[in-house]
């Protein structure tokens, strides 16, 4: 019976060996990833489990730690005025996760980074808690306050950058939302009423980043440099070419201007004073799709980014006939553009030409307040040469100055920008977006390219829209970051 | 004289009794779970548990009793058996003790209007019984050969402590308990053992004709047909037990119980042969037309998947709870596999060994185990009666396909069936059966390497069977 036995006690051996190969698989071959699996609760309670590191603006913190007495978390977040800091800092929540710069630097803020690996051996050998890092932001206090307080109960966003680095300095998105409110593990009636399904208003959408709105005419801008660029023209004072009233090609439809206004043959500048309809649908239509698209390409479009925040891309569409590649060169048809698109578009042009990548972390510190990462200006295109820059400034100071955006005039200082007007809704029935861009320029060079967008303005429908609704606060916003500068 | 006793097997001067290697094994046995138990104290509390004392006298104290037992009853008995159960069930008590303060276990008991009651205290109580059932075992049963006497009764015994449960309710899915008042018994821990004892019996009578009346066949020998009814009645009741207790590591267990020792008595790997192809057809059989068994099966498929289904997050928990544990564990306390929620400290205790002490952890306790099922087995080479043999292999096997399928399961290598980890686990039924299991295992052991008394002088014999070199 000796053989059978020796055979069976084989066996057996090989049901144990099983079991300690699996245990290797799941915990020293697999542990890693079941460790941070996104169903693994761990990695929340240990986000939660010390205060966490804050995010800075200005040299102060807008977040906060509060200790609670739930079993699985020791901290909650807090956030100071948080309605407005919300589209950049997102939200760290006991039960739903984080999104945007809580979730980003998350490893940062909870202390878990490999980068912060040396003060993690450090506390524990004098005996201290672990703590977090903060993340120093690029943004202006009071800008965004500016931002933010301007849009008021509006729906809308805005988006200042410094031209010269690409510092994302404001960052507003109304309805907004307080992160506070979600931040513990029992906010689950809170959060059901910001979810887009129970909440029309959408409040945790960052307009700023995330939503695509026609650009209207603000987009006649890119337009105008595409001409520039090709050398359609390149006198901005020379008449153009352009019939009144223009049909539209291959259509039996007339392109209209938003009133009575001098668009035959007018020169660039008087066009885009104007915003006349016909003359950058016509400068569209001959410049074509491609060149057209090649030129909103070169201001970031066609291609998100990350700010580290995910920005969306902006869209000049592909396929499409000649009429609507006309209707495109006037921000309609299926041109769309995020607020920060058409901030870097502004600011490419007050830069000189050179477009610098929007970004919002200015650097990571450690507790023990040394820097661990700087981030650097990039540089993403040269979307226009320095020359046709010049000449696009001048065309947009214009506007300012004696056009439609005369509402964002600052005593002393130039500033340039474009209105807009978007229609959307079928046959233009909804009530259309207003749109203002614009940039300030000092003696070294310009430190604030603004974009805001007004959703819904319901009083006004034609181009003045921009003009009036949006463009004052584009200019609060520059002022308080020229006010900053000095 | 010396140089011819030491080439038989049967000597008169014997082995030593290793009794007192038992004892200095059973000082560890008990120390390391008194230290494992201030471990978890401190670091759940930051200070000594209260009852450390008592807990520490109370483990030591069964251990000296059960070790001053062997030594009286068992003297020549394997001296590894009674140190690793005393380490096991210890340790056992800790982790036990250590769930029982999860505030988040209290209030998940609370959201389900249960009254969240301390388990280590019971399992105290269960370990103490469990062992005046080891040393009951060790007194009365004078030999294991006894056991042979009872074939037919314990096949009777089986029959009803098996199918007991079918008329009870099902708890959680399964019906494999038996519920009288807030008392409730798991039989399958028992039936195991009667079952082996009844196996044993009848394999050793039938074996020969099971072995040699059969036909060659493709290098295999067939069995009769006639010869084929037990196997067939045995992997029936396996089937009813899968369909109406829907208790997938019972059937299992016997089953392959059954075959082990069917292979060993007769030494014809055909059976080995049958019993994989039975056991196959039946698993697939019954999974096809019972859910239960199938959400199971689709749980082990895709853990995660489960879990985001809401059909069952246990596995994912389980294999999660391994996998923070990593390496080196959390240490005693640390850790959350509390989690898991239901069946914590029972069936998923092997989670929280994996979470808190890690891989290095997780593999010793496996090695533990896989140390009783060797010991086991070599009682069972060792012993010189074909019943104590059968016996012994029969108890190790199913000691160790226990052992595979629930750690199997809990670490997701096989499907999830409701069964506990021996000794670890929180439950009377199983403290008790296993102890009885380990007492029997001591038994044949110490029958196996006892001396043969001294063969009677014989003078005239010795004058003519002088062996010189």
């Amino acid at each position: 019976m000796n053989k059978p036995l020796r055979r069976i006690a084989i066996f057996c051996g090989l049901l144990v060996l099983a079991l300690l190969v699996r245990d290797n698989w799941i915990q020293y071959v697999q542990a890693d990833e079941l460790k941070n699996n996104k169903h693994n609760h761990r990695v929340l309670m240990a986000r939660y489990s010390q205060k966490r590191g804050n995010i800075i603006v200005d040299g102060q913190p807008i977040t906060g730690s509060v200790a609670t007495n739930g079993t699985d978390f020791k901290y909650k977040r807090t956030y100071k005025n948080g309605k407005m800091w919300a589209p950049v800092t997102g939200y760290a929540s006991q039960a739903y996760d984080a999104n945007q710069i809580e979730k980003l630097e998350d490893p940062f803020l909870t202390g878990n980074d490999d980068r912060l690996f040396f003060n993690r051996t450090i506390d524990m050998i004098t005996g201290k808690k672990q703590r977090g890092g903060d993340v120093i932001t690029t943004l202006n206090g009071k800008a965004q306050k500016a931002a933010y307080e301007g849009l008021g109960n509006k729906k809308g966003a805005v988006a200042a950058l410094d031209p010269r680095t690409g510092k994302i300095l404001a960052l507003a998105s109304t309805p907004s939302y307080d992160p506070s409110t979600i931040a513990g593990a029992d906010d689950a009636k809170e959060w059901k009423a910001l979810q887009p399904k129970d909440n029309k208003d959408d409040p945790m959408l960052n307009r700023a980043l995330r939503q695509t709105y026609p650009p209207g005419s603000t987009f006649k801008v890119v337009t105008a440099a595409a001409a520039l660029e090709n050398g359609k023209y390149t006198d901005i004072n020379a008449p153009t070419k352009s019939p009144l009233p223009w049909r539209l090609p291959l259509s039996t439809k007339n392109l209209d201007n938003e009133g009575n206004i001098p668009c035959e043959n007018a020169t660039l500048r008087q066009a885009l004073r104007y915003s006349c309809n016909t003359v950058f649908g016509k400068l569209g239509d001959d410049l074509g799709k491609d060149k057209m698209r090649e030129q909103a390409e070169k201001f970031g479009f066609g291609k998100e980014f990350l700010t580290p925040v995910r920005a969306n891309a902006s869209v000049y569409p592909e396929d499409m006939d000649r009429p609507s590649n006309a209707m495109s060169a006037i921000g309609q048809y299926d041109t769309r553009a995020t607020p920060i698109q058409m901030a870097m578009v502004a600011a490419a042009i007050a830069n000189d030409g050179k477009l610098m990548k929007p970004y919002m972390i200015d650097s990571l510190r450690a507790p023990n307040l040394s820097t661990i990462e700087q981030n650097k200006p990039e540089e993403m295109s040269q979307a226009v040469s320095p020359e046709n820059a010049r000449k696009l400034q001048d065309m947009m100071k214009t506007v300012v100055d004696e056009g439609t955006g005369t509402k964002a005039q600052i005593p002393n200082v130039e500033v340039g920008g474009k209105t807009g007007t978007a229609q959307h809704g079928v046959a233009n029935s909804k009530n259309p977006y207003a749109w203002f861009i614009s940039y300030a320029k000092g003696e070294d060079g310009s430190p604030v390219a603004v974009a805001v967008v007004i959703e819904g303005s319901d009083t006004i429908r034609n181009d003045i829209a921009g003009g009036r609704l949006a463009a004052p606060i584009a200019k609060d916003v520059m002022k308080a970051v020229l006010d900053s500068e000095k | 004289m010396s140089s011819t006793s030491n080439t038989t097997t049967i000597s008169t001067v014997g082995p030593p009794s290793r009794r007192n290697t038992e004892l200095a094994m059973l000082v560890f046995a008990v120390i390391i779970p008194v230290f494992a138990y201030a471990n978890a104290g401190l670091a759940l509390s930051d200070e000594m548990p209260s009852g450390m004392l008592s807990y520490g006298i109370g483990l030591g104290l069964l251990a000296g009793v059960g070790h001053l037992v062997v030594r009286k009853f068992a003297p020549y008995a394997d001296p590894l058996l009674l140190p690793i159960a005393t380490l096991l069930n210890g340790l056992g008590l800790v982790l036990i003790w250590r769930l029982d303060q999860s505030r988040r276990l209290a209030q998940r008991a609370a959201s389900i209007d249960q009254v969240y009651a301390a388990a280590a205290p019971k399992q105290l109580m269960y370990s103490a019984m469990g062992v005046a059932l080891f040393v009951g075992v060790l007194i009365l049963l004078k030999d294991h050969r006894i056991l042979q006497r009872y074939t037919y009764i314990s096949m009777a015994a089986a029959l009803v402590l098996l199918v007991m449960p079918m008329f009870f309710p099902a708890k959680f899915g399964a019906r494999i308990w038996v519920t009288v008042g807030s008392f409730s018994i798991q039989p399958a821990e028992f039936a195991k053992i009667v079952i082996a004892v009844f196996f044993a019996g009848y394999l050793m009578v039938k074996r020969d004709a099971l072995a040699l009346a059969s036909r060659r066949f493709m290098g295999l020998y067939l069995p009769r047909g006639r010869d084929l009814g037990p196997i067939l009645v045995v992997w029936g009741m396996s089937i009813l037990i899968l369909v109406f207790e829907t208790d997938l590591g019972t059937s299992l267990l016997f089953f392959g119980m059954f075959v082990v020792m069917l292979y060993v008595a007769t030494e014809r790997t055909s059976w080995i042969v049958f019993g994989l192809l039975m056991s196959a057809a039946g698993a697939v059989g019954v999974a096809t037309f019972e859910p239960h068994v199938q959400e199971r099966v689709n749980a082990w498929l895709d853990p995660f998947a489960a879990f985001e289904k809401g059909t069952t997050d246990q596995i994912a928990q389980a294999l999660m709870a391994f996998g923070s544990g990593g390496v080196f564990g959390t240490g005693l306390g640390q850790g959350s596999s509390d989690l898991i929620g239901f069946a914590a400290n029972s069936d998923f205790i092997l989670a929280t060994v994996g979470e808190e002490l890690g891989l290095a952890g997780t593999m010793a306790f496996l090695l533990l185990y896989g140390l009783i099922v060797e010991r086991g087995v070599r009682t069972a080479l060792a012993a010189r009666d074909p019943f104590g043999k059968l016996l012994a292999i029969g108890m190790s096997a199913a000691f160790a396909i226990q052992v595979f399928v629930v750690a199997g399961g809990v670490m997701g290598l096989i499907p999830l069936t409701g069964m506990t980890m021996p000794f670890l686990a929180y439950g009377g039924s199983s403290v008790l059966a296993n102890w009885a299991l380990v007492a029997i295992l001591i038994k044949i052991s110490d029958t196996a390497r006892r001396p043969a008394p001294a063969p009677a002088p014989s003078t005239d014999a010795e004058m003519t069977q002088v062996v010189r070199p």
